[in-house]
């Protein structure tokens, strides 16, 4: 994957953003990301095809999921050398609070990378960063055998 | 102990309320069937639900909002009436991508409803000729939803409302 190689060459926001606008469900969902420090955020941008509850609103639990998974693809290709996409095994999401009509954080962190699986965890929040809205957790392939 | 009066109503007017959530309308959520404890919905393939551009595979987030959606709907097809419910986890095993190109369908079934607690488990798989392939699952969930009782809209309102593509009340929320 060509904006995946470039990101290798290039660790810097700008490679990682090029890598999340190759993904077309990325750029459907509105994902965005930002780099400080060491320090990766994903954002989920919010609009209204994200609503799957109307009367609280609320976005779509579907699409808080998506965005967890994509959140947790997204760190480890940052954190990584890999040299295609991580694939889902398996994700499990717990749903902590509504997702308001409003922007989405996640930050990832790596519980432990072997040479072929890796494991993921990944908060969302929206006002404060002590206040989830959903966590994740997951195991990504990182090697297509 | 499905109330058959409520899958009557679902099946007649189901694909007004899978319009009824903005991102069920936009990922093109339609209703395949529903029947006591088990709703079947589908998402056809589309370029821009595309997790891997190398491949064309869907992603999976696409599955999530599936599986999500029709566990939720196979609540009310086991308890026979609508209820607010919130999701309160969802897990999912991937068997196998998704085959470029084919529609994505989800079974799920409600086997148990406590006081206020569902137990549900689904299946996301491809359909040819008219069968789902069940047996070469593409994944597979188990989800726990909580029965809230929180505000919902009658079917009516609702279904004027995807009737008229109505945008959320954004300054409701807070």
């Amino acid at each position: 994957m060509e904006a995946l190689r470039q990101l290798r060459l290039n660790k810097d926001e700008a490679h990682l953003k090029a890598l999340i606008q190759s993904i077309p469900y990325a750029r459907f969902l509105g994902i965005d990301a930002e780099v400080r420090g060491d320090e990766l955020t994903m954002i989920l941008r919010y609009h209204n095809d994200l609503v799957g509850n109307v009367m609280l609103p609320a976005i779509h639990g579907g699409v808080i999921g998506g965005f967890l998974e994509m959140a947790m693809m997204i760190h480890l290709a940052w954190v990584s050398e890999t040299e295609h996409l991580p694939r889902p095994i398996d994700v499990g999401i717990d749903y902590l609070r509504s997702g308001r009509p409003r922007d989405t954080y996640a930050r990832g962190a790596v519980t432990k990378h072997g040479r072929r699986i890796a494991n993921v965890r990944v908060e969302a929040w929206q006002e404060a960063r002590d206040k989830p809205i959903a966590a994740a957790h997951g195991h990504f392939r990182m090697k297509e055998e | 102990m499905s109330d058959s009066s409520f899958l009557e109503q679902i099946r007649a007017q189901g694909s007004m309320i899978m319009g009824f959530a903005p991102h069920s309308r936009a990922i093109g959520m339609q209703m395949v069937s529903v029947e006591p404890d088990v709703a079947i919905l589908m998402v056809p393939y589309a370029p821009e639900l595309v997790g891997n551009p190398d491949t064309g595979v869907v992603h999976g987030g696409v599955i999530t909002s599936l599986l999500d959606n029709a566990s939720g709907l196979s609540v009310g097809c086991h308890t026979g009436e609508r209820k607010g419910m919130a999701t309160l986890d969802l897990r999912i095993d991937y068997m196998r991508p998704a085959t470029p190109g084919e529609n994505v369908y989800a079974r799920a079934e409600c086997y148990k409803v406590t006081n206020n607690i569902a137990f549900v488990r689904g299946i996301a798989c491809h359909s040819k000729d008219g069968e789902l392939q069940l047996a070469d699952p593409i994944a597979s969930c188990v989800a726990t939803f909580m029965i809230t009782g929180g505000p919902i809209p009658d079917i009516n309102t609702m279904i004027a409302l995807a009737a008229a593509g109505e945008r959320p009340a954004e300054s409701a929320g807070g």
